[in-house]
């Protein structure tokens, strides 16, 4: 053993340069993921020690008012549901046909399907205020719906609809081709190949990218108030009447002088919370669940 | 020097037919006295104005197994394609000359290249189960086409005559893809007899699969020879010798300015032929081993 071990050469680190900087890079990364980490966990912890005792029965049921105490946002948390239950109602049916279209029929040599295509990714980077005014002009004013629920439902579909495309075309994209060709071999026509293989295998897919962009709709908070989702609903709201929603609810209460009402807010941002992260819950488990090796 | 050795090396192998054991095939005249299935003539394959295949003239007989050999990018894939129009599929994909099946025009203007899809069955590369459960893989044809009878005992006979059934006829509600490669792929013949085809296409069925399951597939050809008729594209010199009556041999054509490649038919004949006694030249090298 000894006389092995004098003949080679030693392995006893002598830290040359790039074992040190192989060290600084993994400190500097996990720096970084501090940052960025950290900076979420604190805010989420000053929300509920700041929140918490606020999130009783009464903010959960109760409906708004001046006096803090008496203080709830039922219609608000309703108006929330409503909205997004219009949104997966409208975005889920336009926006999976949309990528059927362009990743299954769309000829991609035509300049017009090439456009559309761009455009698609240029309009999920478009800020949500923008679909405010654009819903404020024509959804709003323009076919003359009014301020209510339906109108809000419509613009948070406009704002979350490129987002519910794109991922839905993913999906539809990883569904191999092999599979498509051995449909076709058997003599299933385009549509049976379509609905009975390429659409079952993405459903996974299609669900997730559908439920984060639903998440996304429910957090909005700019276009809405652009649309008048106005502060004070003292009912329940309905398809076709005002409305406020759970973050304008919440931006209103910060707004107040008094200190209670911040407190107020803070329950609220925890219940928009638990809203949020109970849909992310359930796209993650379906992915987790039907994830596919192929 | 070093050529000189090879050549020693492989006369006697060509000399003593042992290039493959020729074990299962037809004489030519048996196979030509039977109907013509197929009737190839002057095939053109062009995919976006280059040219894959060209000038290809070949008949295929009924209950025979045809296997198409050649160095890749001969075209062999491509031709075997044109059969049931899966180029269709393929953008900018044109397909001239005539494929006639049993005397009508494949890519006539009035056909039904769904029908001839059902007709005209297919076996890919690499097994290509759907993501569904075994009885649903095999169900799955015959549904689309509306096909009548009792869908449990299609399920069965198909998977009979692919040799699988008793492997799983206790989990016919399990997922495909937790199969192994070689029952995958038998899965899949079992899902193109599912449709009653006349003809089973394979393109390389066996390249992806472990020996043991390559002689189980070989095996079933020769039994599905009795009812089908079967067309085999093969990388695997051995594999055609093993399985073909008739055999084609594609080659690469390359064009002077060295730009353009494409696939030529040189030869066509018994497989014994082909292997034996081949008349090009470059089948014989090809064959033997020395090119490709």
């Amino acid at each position: 053993m000894t006389s092995l071990a004098s003949t080679a050469p030693s392995i006893a680190a002598d830290k040359p340069r790039r074992l040190w900087r192989n060290r600084i890079f993994m400190w500097a990364m996990l720096f970084c993921m501090f940052v960025a980490f950290g900076t979420l966990v604190v805010l989420l912890v000053d929300t509920f020690i700041t929140g918490w005792p606020a999130v009783t029965k009464q903010l959960l049921t109760g409906l708004p008012s001046t006096v803090p105490a008496e203080a709830g946002a039922r219609p608000a948390i309703l108006a929330t549901l409503y909205l997004g239950a219009l949104v997966l109602l409208f975005s889920v049916p336009i926006g999976v046909l949309t990528a059927i279209y362009l990743e299954e029929y769309a000829n991609h040599e035509r300049w017009w399907n090439r456009l559309i295509e761009v455009n698609i990714q240029n309009l999920a980077a478009v800020p949500a205020i923008v679909y405010g005014i654009l819903g404020l002009a024509f959804i709003v004013r323009g076919i003359g719906v009014g301020r209510v629920v339906l109108a809000g439902g419509l613009i948070l579909t406009l704002v979350v609809l490129p987002t519910v495309v794109v991922s839905s075309r993913e999906a539809i994209r990883a569904v191999p081709d092999t599979i498509r060709q051995g449909a076709f071999a058997l003599g299933a026509t385009k549509w049976q190949v379509v609905w009975r293989q390429v659409l079952p295998a993405s459903i996974p897919g299609i669900a997730t990218g559908s439920i984060l962009a639903l998440s996304r709709a429910v957090g909005e908070t700019a276009p809405l108030i652009m649309v008048g989702a106005i502060t004070y609903v003292a009912f329940n709201p309905t398809l076709l009447g005002p409305y406020t929603a759970l973050p304008v609810q919440i931006y209103n209460w910060t707004r107040q002088p008094s200190a209670d009402f911040q407190v107020l807010a803070a329950a609220g941002a925890i219940v928009l919370l638990v809203i949020v992260l109970s849909m992310n819950a359930v796209a993650i488990f379906l992915r987790n669940r039907y994830r596919r090796q192929w | 020097m070093v050529s000189e050795d090879m050549t020693q090396m492989e006369s006697p192998r060509i000399d003593s037919g042992k290039i493959a054991e020729v074990s299962h095939g037809l004489e030519r005249s048996v196979v030509e006295r039977r109907d013509k299935v197929f009737s190839v003539s002057d095939l053109r394959v062009a995919y976006g104005g280059n040219i894959a295949l060209q000038d290809v003239n070949l008949d295929v007989h009924k209950n025979t197994v045809t296997a198409f050999i050649g160095p890749s990018g001969c075209g062999k894939s491509t031709f075997i394609r044109c059969f049931n129009r899966m180029n269709d599929l393929i953008p900018g994909a044109k397909v001239s000359g005539t494929v006639l099946y049993h005397g009508e025009d494949l890519y006539g203007r009035d056909v039904d290249e769904v029908e001839i899809r059902r007709r005209i069955g297919m076996v890919f590369q690499k097994p290509n189960p759907f993501p569904k459960s075994i009885y649903d893989n095999i169900a799955f044809g015959p549904r689309v086409l509306g096909m009548d009878g009792s869908m449990d005992e299609r399920v069965e006979g198909s998977l009979r005559q692919a040799a699988l059934w008793e492997e799983v006829k206790d989990r016919l509600k399990d997922g495909a893809l937790g199969l192994s490669g070689g029952q995958q792929q038998r899965l899949c013949i079992a899902r193109a007899l599912a449709v009653e085809p006349e003809v089973i296409l394979m393109d390389e069925p066996a390249s992806a699969l472990d020996p043991i399951s390559t002689t189980r597939i070989e095996d079933l050809m020769h039994e599905l020879k009795r009812n089908y008729t079967i067309i085999i594209v093969t990388h695997n010199m051995q594999q055609a010798a093993r399985v073909a009556d008739m055999t084609a041999f594609f080659s690469v054509l390359v064009d002077e300015d060295g730009a353009g490649r494409r696939g030529i038919l040189v030869e066509y004949d018994s497989t014994t032929k082909i292997f034996t006694t081949p008349s090009d030249k470059r089948t014989e090298d090809y064959v033997t081993g020395r090119f490709g």
